[in-house]
């Protein structure tokens, strides 16, 4: 694909947000962190509908601020966002709309300690999507079973383990039907015996069909679920291609290098 | 064969661990009683050589001093019970009074500290660092000194527009003469924020059935402010006011304040407000700041994250060191003593002088101080587990 | 896709963030609210700030001469009073030819808080140090020995005594708040309750109340005829205040100790008062350093409450100074400006050092 008329393609059509293109487009996008630090450089990238995407690299590397700018937690100074059709500016109404589309996990879950599971789950709906409690209450209760953790409902999150909490966290960010879910390295923070349950749950969503970017060191999931591997280092995207290509035959120096310190072991 | 209890309990031994503790605490106990005895007999014995009765009977009897200032009426013949009485009423009216108008500076001074404006966060700072390094004391003396020496006297009282004056002896602002149509206009304000709170709980129950927010804040002030105005209105809408009048020797007419009081009021609040401020500073600081992004990531808006998740777990760290705040104003009213203004402590001094009985009244002073922080501690503690955080 | 990777070299941001000029933009005139916000401020700092650098500084007057201080009323500040009164607001009513001594001692005795403050200097060997600086601070002030001549207690004042009532509670409150606050965390119910409601009492009350049972009581407890002086009586006074506030920063240090700590020594064989000594109080009291600072800071603010119970130190001086004085008494907001930067100097700088402290410690705490 040439990189030119992809961006030709883009700015000549308004919105693009229709079946045939992509729901993500990152354009020479270019972040800095003060006058010098260039976190992100010349990001050019398309993510498909239902793609599920996972980004991997070193630390530093710029992966988690590049997902942070898709629901604009992070300000990039260049370049171009188009998330589902909507540009990613200042203006507040539009960053309130993808917002509404696109849900985010955390590496510390970031779970509301003094509400139950159930009112961490429905707060959104009610206050966002302007949901009758009722409602909220029984989608919450969909995901929370779609996730396994429905009996804890009533509970507080600190009651809860790590790995629990993490589900908890998933299910809070599909209360508002997302087209994309952002991973930001949701099993970092977990004990080895929970990592499990919560990849688990993300392979199931996975298989749901929904848009997934996912920055995580777990090469195994990549390998079960991921339908394109990107590897970033020094803020630009080094290489990308489907896991078996990734793995088995790595194009870059850099990326064999990679491969090598986190497969080795 | 064998039933699955646990076995009795060893028999007493002299040289176990609990016969020690046992020992060790008879021991203390008997060294502080005998302490306390040894301290109580010399007590007797002194007052017996100098003559001073004890008891705390002295309190039916007429106190003999006059009081600077009250807010009922009191004569220099009245028992020295009355006289307590001012001084712990005038101990509140600067308590009360106090802890709002900290609470107000405090809570300003410590959200300005997060402004976006660096000024404003420099002023903030500069304010919390000036008055928290210098001792109360000299701060209730400075404003003092400026009150009495660079006001001008009665007769050259400044006005400040909207009938208030101000000079050496103090400040008098205009009080409506109240009137039947300013009782109503209360009884009417108390029916606006009953209903204010009844068409909160309507406004929530709505919210949960259909999603969409009803406001609740402007309405419920225009409902209290509303019924208090039909109050005053069938009260014969009054609209007399009792204005300052400078006179030549006094400024007559309306609600008058010492230079005394002033004083004291302002120094406290100065000094507590640092102090306030550095809590409210710590509370919001100490909500994660993930916490936050998660709020934005599920779309809530600024002022929607702000009401719903800061603040909730802000104010839980907030509210036990802010009590403690209020305590420690309270308690250094007390140095009211040395500006003159006739506090409980103020008036228990004259009574020492007076009568020479230390002790009770000094108890009075502490029985006092004690109950207002034991009750707030129970408050505190009470608060504390309703609103704790559930953990493993 | 490209199959050959060409590295992107970084580099410099287009619109600077850093530097005077996007700082200034981004923290004055950041939105509208605060753009006029600091219009507003600067405008009354630039009426204001000269008025008062006129009136402090330009138009001031330094000469101790009241009829030119009169002259110059309202329109500068009288600073020549200070230099009028200079000796006896420091040194209070000590004699006038002998004030080398208070002076003498107090620079002993600062610096010894300065050299207990820097941490190369902690060992066995400050302990011996501060009984010796504290009996030469005694023996100066007091006199009676080496040829110099006694001085009464009830002359003591100033700043030495601010600096002596300070430093000298804290140092006799600290191993009465250890063992209150050991007590506190004890297994035995009569010793937690006894101090447990020892701090409850003491922590309700006002400072006041207690300077007024010391000042008050006092000789009522003692047998009749023995006569305790002022200072004595305010000593204790504050000491058993200051000790039961510092007893809650020490069981604070205490509580964070993990319970591994005390098992681990248990198992080693070790006896109650042992763990305590080797284990548990020389972690805990590390870590309560900057809460004990605080302690000090607050100490030396409320020693100005001593004033009421008629013993002159700082603040006392002041008012001895200008109130007596017919000729200065006019200018005494400029005393109590002067003081009041005393005060400011040494509580700024010790809460200062304070953060320092707290930030090293945390820093060696992190793993």
């Amino acid at each position: 694909m040439n990189a030119t008329a992809t961006a030709a393609a883009a700015t000549a059509a308004a919105a693009d947000g229709g079946d045939g293109g992509p729901i993500i487009r990152f354009q020479k996008v270019n972040k800095w962190y003060g006058n010098n630090f260039h976190v992100l450089r010349d990001i050019d990238l398309d993510v498909r509908r239902g793609e599920r995407i996972v980004i991997c690299g070193p630390s530093g590397s710029g992966k988690s601020t590049l997902i942070r700018c898709i629901n604009r937690l992070e300000e990039h100074q260049e370049g171009h966002i188009v998330v589902d059709g909507v540009e990613l500016t200042d203006d507040v109404k539009s960053v309130e709309a993808i917002r509404r589309e696109v849900g985010m996990v955390f590496q510390q879950f970031n779970l509301f300690p003094h509400l139950t599971v159930l009112e961490n789950l429905t707060l959104a709906p009610m206050w966002v999507g302007k949901m009758p409690k009722k409602e909220a209450e029984e989608r919450a209760i969909t995901q929370l079973k779609r996730v396994r953790i429905a009996e804890q409902a009533g509970k507080y999150p600190l009651q809860l383990s790590g790995g629990q909490q993490q589900r908890v966290a998933i299910a809070r960010a599909l209360c508002l039907t997302p087209k994309i879910m952002l991973f930001d390295e949701p099993t970092s923070a977990l004990d080895p015996e929970m990592i499990k349950e919560v990849l688990d749950t993300m392979i199931e969503l996975a298989k749901g069909g929904i848009t997934m970017l996912c920055v995580t060191h777990e090469m195994g999931f990549a390998k079960a679920v991921a339908d394109r591997v990107i590897f970033m280092d020094q803020g630009q995207i080094v290489e990308q291609s489907t896991p078996h290509d990734f793995f088995d035959n790595p194009k870059s120096e850099r990326t064999r290098d990679f491969l090598s310190k986190i497969l080795g072991h | 064969m064998a039933d699955h209890r646990p076995p009795p309990p060893q028999r007493f031994s002299l040289r176990s661990q609990a016969f020690r503790g046992v020992l060790y605490q008879m021991l203390a106990i008997g060294v502080i009683a005998l302490a306390l005895a040894w301290l109580a007999h010399n007590t007797l014995e002194n007052m017996r050589v100098r003559g001073i009765q004890s008891g705390f009977g002295f309190l039916g009897s007429p106190a003999g001093f006059d009081i600077g200032e009250s807010l009922f009426p009191y004569e220099s013949s009245d028992s020295y019970w009355r006289a307590f009485l001012v001084g712990i009423v005038n101990t509140l009216r600067v308590a009360v009074i106090g802890i709002v108008a900290t609470t107000v500076l405090g809570t300003l001074v410590g959200i300005g500290r997060f402004s976006r404006n660096a000024l404003v966060r420099g002023i903030c700072y500069g304010y919390v660092e000036l008055f928290r390094n210098i001792p109360v004391l000299l701060q209730l003396l400075m404003w003092y000194l400026l009150f009495t020496e660079m006001l001008p006297p009665i007769s050259d009282a400044i006005n400040l527009g909207l009938g208030i004056w101000v000079s050496k002896s103090g400040l008098s602002i205009p009080v409506p003469v109240w009137q039947r149509g300013q009782t109503l206009a209360l009884c009417g304000a108390v029916l606006g924020l009953v209903a204010a709170l009844a068409w909160r709980r309507y406004a929530q129950l709505r919210f949960e059935q259909t999603g969409r927010p009803l406001p609740t804040f402007l309405p419920g002030v225009a409902l209290v402010l509303g019924i208090a105005l039909l109050g005053w209105l069938v009260g014969g809408a009054p609209t007399a006011w009792d204005v300052p009048v400078k006179g030549e020797v006094i400024v007559d007419g309306g609600a008058a304040a010492t230079p005394e009081y002033v004083s004291v009021l302002l120094g406290l609040v100065m000094y507590t407000g640092t102090y306030v401020a550095e809590v409210v500073r710590g509370g919001i600081q100490s909500v994660a700041h993930g916490q936050g992004e998660a709020a934005s990531a599920l779309g809530l808006s600024r002022g929607q994250s702000m009401r719903l998740i800061v603040l909730p777990q802000a104010l839980r760290v907030i509210i036990p060191p802010l009590t403690n705040q209020y305590l420690n104003l309270t308690k250094n009213s007390s140095l009211a003593v040395a500006i003159g203004y006739p506090d409980v402590v103020a008036v228990s001094n004259t009574a020492i002088n007076q009568t020479g009985r230390a002790v009770e009244c000094i108890a009075v002073i502490m029985l006092v101080y004690l109950s207002t922080s034991l009750g707030t501690s129970a408050l505190m503690g009470w608060y504390n587990k309703r609103v704790a955080i559930l953990e493993r | 896709m490209s199959t050959v990777f060409q590295p992107i070299v970084a580099r410099a941001a287009p619109v600077a963030t850093e530097g005077i000029v996007p700082w200034v933009r981004r923290n004055l005139f950041g939105d509208v609210r605060s753009a006029i916000a600091s219009v507003l401020l600067l405008v009354l700092a630039a009426v204001y700030l000269p008025q008062l650098i006129d009136w402090a500084i330009v138009k001031a007057v330094v000469q101790p001469d009241a009829e030119t201080c009169q002259a110059a009323r309202g329109v500068g500040a009288c600073w020549g009073g200070i230099v009028e009164k200079f000796r006896l607001i420091i040194f209070g009513r000590y004699p006038f030819g002998q004030q080398w001594r208070p002076l003498l001692a107090t620079l002993l005795m600062v610096a010894l808080l300065v050299a207990s403050c820097t941490r190369p200097l902690w060992s066995r060997w400050l302990v011996l140090l501060w009984v010796v600086v504290v009996g030469a601070f005694f023996a100066l002030m007091g006199g009676g020995i080496a040829g110099l001549a006694p001085v009464q207690t009830d002359l003591w004042g100033g700043l030495p005594l601010t600096i002596l009532l300070s430093t000298l509670s804290l140092v006799a409150a600290f191993p009465l708040a250890v063992l209150i606050a050991l007590g506190r965390r004890s297994q035995l119910p009569a010793i937690r309750a006894l101090c447990t409601v020892y701090v409850e009492l003491i922590r309700g009350v006002p400072l006041i109340s207690v300077l007024f049972m010391a000042s008050f009581m006092f000789p009522l407890f003692m047998p009749p005829g023995v006569n305790i002086n002022v200072l004595l009586r305010v000593l204790v006074g504050i000491t058993l205040f200051t000790a039961a506030y510092t007893a809650e920063v020490v069981r604070g240090g205490l509580q964070a100790i993990p319970k591994g700590q005390r098992e681990a020594a248990v198992s080693l064989g070790l006896g109650y008062w042992q763990t305590q000594r080797k284990i548990v109080l020389p972690q805990a009291l590390a870590l309560v350093v900057p809460g004990i600072m605080n302690n000090f800071i607050s100490t030396f603010k409320d020693t100005s409450l001593v004033t009421i119970v008629s013993l002159y130190e700082l603040t006392g001086s002041l008012g001895l100074a200008f109130n007596s004085d017919g000729d200065w008494r006019p200018f005494k907001i400029e005393g109590y400006l002067f003081i009041a930067l005393i005060y400011f100097a040494f509580c700024f700088s010790m809460s200062r050092y304070s953060l320092w402290i707290e930030r090293q410690l945390n820093r060696s705490r992190r793993r």
